[in-house]
C-alpha cells in the first residue's frame, strides 16, 4: 500500500508540470498585447510599456518566463499583476468561497444521485425506476442558466414573500453554508443526472454478480447482501466519477457565481481573461489544477481502499 | 400453507424414518424471456438420504443448475417461476416457507458449492472475512472467534499456512486453493445436504481430482447428503452412489451408478459413456451425439432427444415417454429402453 502511495504522488510530478506548461503557453499564444489592454483605447507610453516589459519578463522567451513563473508558484505568490500585486493577495478568500460551492455541490450531487440511483437499480422496470430516468433527462436537458434564476426566484422571492420562509439564501455568502445551498443544487443539476444513472447500471450489475448469489446463497439476510456484498463492489466506479466531477464542479462555478453573485475563483476568472490579466488567468488555472490533480489522487487512494486487486498489483 | 415462521430445526433426523433427507418432487420451473416461456424444468424428481451422494449429469442448459438454484432458493424470480412441484426439506416444502424461514436454511442446512470461485468470492473481502462472516451473522460469534473458526475450516480444507493466509483476498489464491476456500465456507455450519455445481469444471484436471478427494473425504466424515451437479462422467464414477441424467429439462435416467456405466437405459446416456476418450479405442474416431441440444425456446415435440437418437421410432416424435420403472433403483424415460439396454438399434 506504502508503495502504492508513493509511486502515485511521484506520477502526480510531471502531470502538473505538463498541464501548467500548457496554459501558460496557451495563456501568451492569446493575441493582442496585455499592455495595450491594460491602457484601453489609449496610447501606451513606450518608455512605460519598455519598462513593463523589462520587468515582466516579457521579452524573454517563453521556456525562461516559464521557469520565472514555476519559481513565482513555488515561493507561494503566483507572480505580480500588471498592477504591482501578487496574484496570490486576489485569490485570498475566493478560492474558499468556490470550493465551498463545489463541495456542496458535490455532497448533495452524492447525496441525491447515489440515493436515486439505488432505488432506480432496486426497482428495476417498476414506474420509480422510470421516473427516476425521467428525471435524469429532465435535469440533463435544462442549462444552469435557466434552472439558477428559476431557483432564485421561486425560492429565494416567491417562497419568502408568500409565505415568510426565508431559509434559502439565493445572493452572496452571508448566511453561512446555508448561503451555498441553492447554489450548489443548481451547480450540481446534471452531475446528479449522470451519477444516478451511474449508481444506476453499477449497481444493476454487482447485483448479478456471482459474488452476491454467494451471499444469498451463505443465507446472508437481503439488508447484508445489498449493503456489504453489493454496495462496496458498485462504489467504485462511484469514487472515480465524484473525484473527476470535483474538478469540472469548480471549473463549472462561472455561470452560478454569477447568478448568485457569490465572490468566488469563476467570476474574477472571467473579469480576469476579459481583462487580459495573463498572470492571474494562469495562477487561477494552475491552482484549478492542482485541485483536480489532487482529487484524482485522492480517487487513486481511495481505489486502493476499496480494491484489494488494485492495491497488490 | 404452513405456518411461515416453522422452525425447521425442530424436524429431528431420526422423524424422518427411510423418508428421504432431501425430495424434489415435480419440479417445474420457467423463465419469462422476450422471446418467451421457457421451461428450463420441467417434472424434475429425486431423493436424496443422508450421506448418499447424487450425481446429476447432464448438457449445459439441461435444467441441473436450475433445478440446484431452485433447492438453495436463489433464483431470480421473477424472471423465474415454479408453477409446479415440491422441495421438501425434513418433510417441509421449502416453497411454502417464508423467505426469512429460507434464509435460515440456506447457507446453515443447505448449503453450496459454485463452479467458479474466483467469481463466486467476493473481491474485496479477505478469504477470512468471508468464512467468519457465517459465523458472525448466522451464529453471533465474535469477530475474534469466527476468525478463529474460519482458520480452523481453512487447515480442514487443506489450506498451507492458513493462519498467515486468512487475511489474503480471493485473488491471492490459485484455482484449487480458491475453490477450497469457497468449499470451507459452504461447510462452516455442517450442512446436512451440500449441493456442488460443477465445482471442478473450472479447474486443472490434477487440481480437479483433489477438489473431488475432499469432497468425498469431508461428506464421509460429516454424513453429509450431496448433490454433485456435473457433465463431466468421468468425475462421478468414484464419488456418487446414484446419477440422474437430465436433458431438456427432465430426468431421462435414474440408476446406481455401477448400473450406469455398466448398462445404460437411455440412449443419451449410452450416448454419453461412448463419448469419453478411452485408452482401449485409441486411434479410432471419437464418438460423438449427433446434432445440437434443444433449443428450450423450441423444444423438439415428443421425447426431446427424439432428433438425435439412433432408437427414434415413429411414436417417439409424437408421445413423450415416461419414467420407465427398470428395477426398484432404476428408471428410464425411453419408449424404447430395452433396446437400449440389450445394445439392438431398432
Amino acid at each position: 500500500m506504502g508503495r502504492y502511495v508513493v509511486r502515485r504522488l511521484l506520477q502526480a510530478i510531471p502531470v502538473l508540470l505538463g498541464t501548467t506548461f500548457l496554459i501558460f503557453a496557451i495563456v501568451y499564444a492569446l493575441p493582442g498585447d496585455p499592455l495595450q489592454a491594460l491602457a484601453g483605447d489609449r496610447r501606451v507610453d513606450p518608455v512605460f510599456a519598455a519598462t513593463m516589459r523589462e520587468m515582466f519578463h516579457l521579452n524573454d522567451p517563453l521556456i525562461v518566463r516559464y521557469g520565472y513563473y514555476i519559481r513565482d508558484i513555488f515561493t507561494g505568490d503566483f507572480g505580480m499583476t500588471f498592477r504591482g500585486l501578487p496574484v496570490s493577495t486576489i485569490f485570498e478568500g475566493k478560492f474558499q468561497v468556490t470550493l465551498n460551492l463545489a463541495l456542496m455541490a458535490l455532497i448533495i450531487e452524492a447525496v441525491v444521485g447515489i440515493g436515486l440511483g439505488l432505488i432506480a437499480a432496486l426497482r428495476r422496470g417498476r414506474w420509480s425506476d422510470t421516473g427516476i430516468l425521467a428525471i435524469t433527462l429532465i435535469l440533463v436537458s435544462i442549462p444552469t442558466l435557466v434552472s439558477g434564476f428559476v431557483l432564485q426566484l421561486v425560492l429565494g422571492v416567491q417562497l419568502k414573500t408568500s409565505t415568510g420562509i426565508d431559509f434559502f439564501p439565493v445572493a452572496g455568502i452571508a448566511e453561512g453554508w446555508r448561503s451555498y445551498l441553492i447554489p450548489g443544487a443548481v451547480l450540481a443539476g446534471t452531475s446528479i443526472a449522470y451519477l444516478t444513472r451511474l449508481t444506476r447500471t453499477s449497481l444493476m450489475e454487482t447485483l448479478r454478480a456471482d459474488y452476491v448469489r454467494t451471499a444469498i446463497a451463505k443465507g446472508m439476510p437481503r439488508r447484508r447482501v445489498l449493503g456489504r456484498h453489493a454496495l462496496r463492489n458498485s462504489l467504485i466506479p462511484l469514487v472515480t466519477y465524484l473525484g473527476a466531477d470535483l474538478g469540472t464542479l469548480m471549473g463549472g462555478a462561472v455561470i452560478t457565481e454569477t447568478i448568485f453573485n457569490l465572490p468566488g475563483i469563476g467570476q474574477q476568472l472571467f473579469q480576469s481573461v476579459y481583462l487580459r490579466e495573463n498572470s492571474v488567468v494562469v495562477g487561477i488555472v494552475t491552482v484549478l489544477v492542482l485541485i483536480y490533480v489532487l482529487a484524482n489522487l485522492i480517487v487513486d487512494l481511495l481505489y486502493a481502499v476499496l480494491d484489494p486487486r488494485i492495491r497488490y498489483e | 400453507m404452513k405456518n411461515p415462521s416453522v422452525d425447521t430445526h425442530l424436524l429431528p433426523a431420526d422423524n424422518l424414518g427411510t423418508a428421504p433427507l432431501l425430495a424434489v418432487d415435480n419440479l417445474h420451473v420457467e423463465f419469462k424471456t422476450r422471446q418467451g416461456l421457457v421451461r428450463a424444468v420441467n417434472g424434475v424428481s429425486y431423493a436424496l438420504h443422508a450421506g448418499e451422494t447424487l450425481a446429476v449429469l447432464g448438457e449445459s442448459g439441461s435444467g441441473k443448475s436450475v433445478t440446484a438454484q431452485a433447492i438453495m432458493g436463489i433464483l431470480d424470480m421473477p424472471p423465474a417461476n415454479i408453477p409446479k412441484g415440491e422441495i421438501r426439506f425434513r418433510g417441509t416444502d421449502l416453497l411454502k416457507l417464508s423467505d426469512n424461514a429460507r434464509s435460515q436454511i440456506r447457507g446453515q442446512q443447505i448449503a453450496m458449492v459454485f463452479q467458479d470461485a474466483l467469481s463466486a468470492l467476493n473481491p474485496v473481502f479477505t478469504v477470512g472475512w468471508q468464512i467468519a462472516e457465517m459465523f458472525r451473522v448466522h451464529r453471533g460469534m465474535s469477530k475474534k472467534a469466527a476468525y478463529a473458526k474460519a482458520i480452523e475450516l481453512m487447515d480442514r480444507v487443506r489450506i498451507p499456512a492458513a493462519r498467515q493466509r486468512v487475511n489474503d483476498y480471493p485473488h491471492q489464491f490459485s484455482g484449487g486453493m480458491r475453490q477450497r476456500i469457497m468449499i470451507a465456507m459452504s461447510i462452516a455450519l455442517d450442512p446436512e445436504v451440500l449441493i456442488a455445481d460443477e465445482p471442478t469444471t473450472a479447474l486443472d484436471v490434477t487440481v480437479q481430482a483433489q477438489i473431488m478427494e475432499l469432497l468425498a473425504e469431508l461428506q464421509r466424515d460429516s454424513n453429509m447428503a450431496m448433490i454433485l451437479i456435473t457433465h463431466d462422467l468421468g468425475v462421478v464414477a468414484d464419488v456418487a452412489d446414484k446419477i440422474a441424467v437430465m436433458y431438456g429439462g427432465r430426468i431421462v435416467e435414474n440408476a446406481p451408478v455401477h448400473d450406469v456405466y455398466k448398462n445404460p437405459a437411455h440412449p443419451y446416456t449410452k450416448g454419453l459413456l461412448e463419448s469419453i476418450p478411452r485408452v482401449d479405442l485409441k486411434g479410432q474416431e471419437l464418438y460423438a451425439i449427433k446434432g445440437l441440444p434443444p433449443n428450450l425456446l423450441d423444444m423438439p415435440t415428443g421425447c426431446a432427444f427424439h432428433p438425435r437418437c439412433p432408437y427414434r421410432q415413429d411414436d417417439c416424435v409424437t408421445d413423450v415417454p415416461p419414467l420407465h420403472e427398470i428395477s426398484g433403483t432404476r428408471s428410464s424415460a425411453c419408449h424404447y429402453w430395452r433396446e437400449v439396454l440389450d445394445g439392438v438399434q431398432g
